[in-house]
């Protein structure tokens, strides 16, 4: 079963670091289709964080369909997501990568080409295009 | 949505000076809250305010639909905490249990002395010898023993050590889970962080925020750009707090709306960040008057 770390200095908010921490568990292969996840009672008791943290984690989880409250048992896995995402995207990945393979010809370090992607993200998304 | 805390333009005055002042909450049930505020914010008289051991110069308190320490019954609902965790020091736990059991209309001898086995006290033990974490473990038990419906705590873990603070919060979260409302002051916001749903800042006597957690982050954000009037901001665009060099200037906004001005750098607020802001609106005397920071969510 997962056990769940809280880092209080990360910046992340608690409820962030507990669903990054199932989706890395899945990617991982570390926790698979069918596990149960920690109940409330217990997550709680062991890290000491808000009960309703918890529950906002698994509702999202099972909001994106990688996992299932089933009442009175507890929440379950249901999706694993060891070998799906990477092999689909082969093809973005290429591209992403000539595109670095450029910026660095064109003399960008790496904060610049994160600054870069950062700005054309964001002005793509206030123009509906991403 | 019931309440558990309900404050209309509470103020409380000592002689000539105002602790607290005009103070309108709502607490929601079922919520663990965070108290904060700097020394002589008003806290501690807020909290005292909800249990009944003062009473309010101006304005109403009502708590789980009571007035605080009327009756019997009342006092029955809260169970409090005092930041000088007040025990008697010449009585055993054994003592302490059994006095909670005279004392109280209900008492749940079982649990209270299951809490005292789990958490290791000695029920043989004199109250002055005791630790400062298990102190507090004796007085969460004393409070848990009568089947209070609002747990009220005041400044509960800043005696403790590090591995007591831990012990003694995922304890209240378990009680928490179990659907106890919990209201806590503390001046360690990581505690608050990882424990509180629910926020509410303090700052010369006023409440300058109060709300949700989750709403209080979706709705504040810091821009950063290129240097630009606090006034030149969009309408919905409520600043807290701002600081500029010559060409760069760092907003701390509140607002509903997406911001879509390309030119900001926009980024959440860490929990933090977000309490020391409004804890400095003291001086400023920004805010106290904005509807749209009043019980959000």
């Amino acid at each position: 079963m997962i056990e769940f770390r809280i880092d209080s200095t990360s910046g992340v908010s608690p409820y962030r670091q507990l669903v990054h921490q199932v989706r890395q568990a899945l990617l991982l292969g570390l926790v698979r289709e069918g596990d149960q996840l920690p109940t409330v009672k217990e997550v709680v008791a062991k890290v000491a964080i808000n009960p309703n943290t918890v529950l906002k984690a698994y509702r999202e989880l099972e909001f994106e369909g990688l996992a299932e409250g089933r009442p009175g048992v507890g929440t379950f896995v249901t999706r694993s997501l060891a070998d799906s995402s990477f092999a689909a995207h082969a093809a973005l990945r290429k591209d992403l990568r000539g595109w670095l393979t450029r910026a660095r010809r064109a003399g960008l370090d790496d904060d610049s080409i994160a600054a870069l992607f950062e700005s054309t993200f964001r002005s793509g998304l206030s123009e509906g295009v991403a | 949505m019931t309440a558990v805390i309900e404050a209309s333009a509470v103020g409380k005055r000592y002689g000539r000076t105002w602790a607290l002042r005009d103070s309108t909450l709502t607490i929601p049930a079922g919520r663990v809250v965070g108290l904060v505020g700097s020394n002589g914010a008003g806290k501690s008289t807020l909290l005292n305010l909800a249990v009944g051991l003062l009473r309010p110069t101006e304005g109403q308190i009502t708590v789980l639909g009571g007035r605080p320490g009327s009756d019997a019954r009342q006092l029955g609902k809260v169970g409090f905490l005092a930041q000088d965790v007040p025990l008697y020091g010449g009585l055993t736990v054994r003592d302490h249990l059994r006095l909670g059991a005279k004392l109280n209309p209900k008492w749940d001898a079982a649990g209270a002395q299951g809490r005292i086995a789990r958490v290791g006290l000695d029920p043989s033990q004199m109250a002055a010898g005791l630790s400062g974490g298990q102190r507090a473990q004796l007085a969460l038990a004393l409070a848990i023993g009568k089947c209070p419906e609002l747990l009220i705590l005041d400044e509960p873990v800043a005696s403790l050590d590090p591995l007591a603070r831990r012990a003694f919060l995922a304890d209240l979260m378990d009680l928490a889970a179990d659907g106890l409302s919990v209201v806590l002051s503390s001046h360690l916001l990581a505690d608050v962080e990882r424990v509180c749903d629910h926020l509410i800042v303090l700052a010369g006597g006023r409440v300058r925020l109060a709300g949700d957690v989750d709403v209080l982050l979706a709705t504040h954000k810091v821009l950063m750009g290129a240097r630009r009037d606090p006034d030149r901001l969009p309408a919905g665009q409520t600043v807290i707090e701002h600081s500029h060099t010559d060409r760069q200037s760092t907003f701390l906004v509140h607002t509903t709306q997406p911001v879509l001005d390309p030119s900001w750098t926009v980024s959440g607020v860490g929990l933090e960040d977000l309490v020391l802001a409004y804890m400095a609106t003291q001086t400023a005397g920004a805010h106290p008057a904005d509807p749209t920071l009043r019980s959000v969510g």
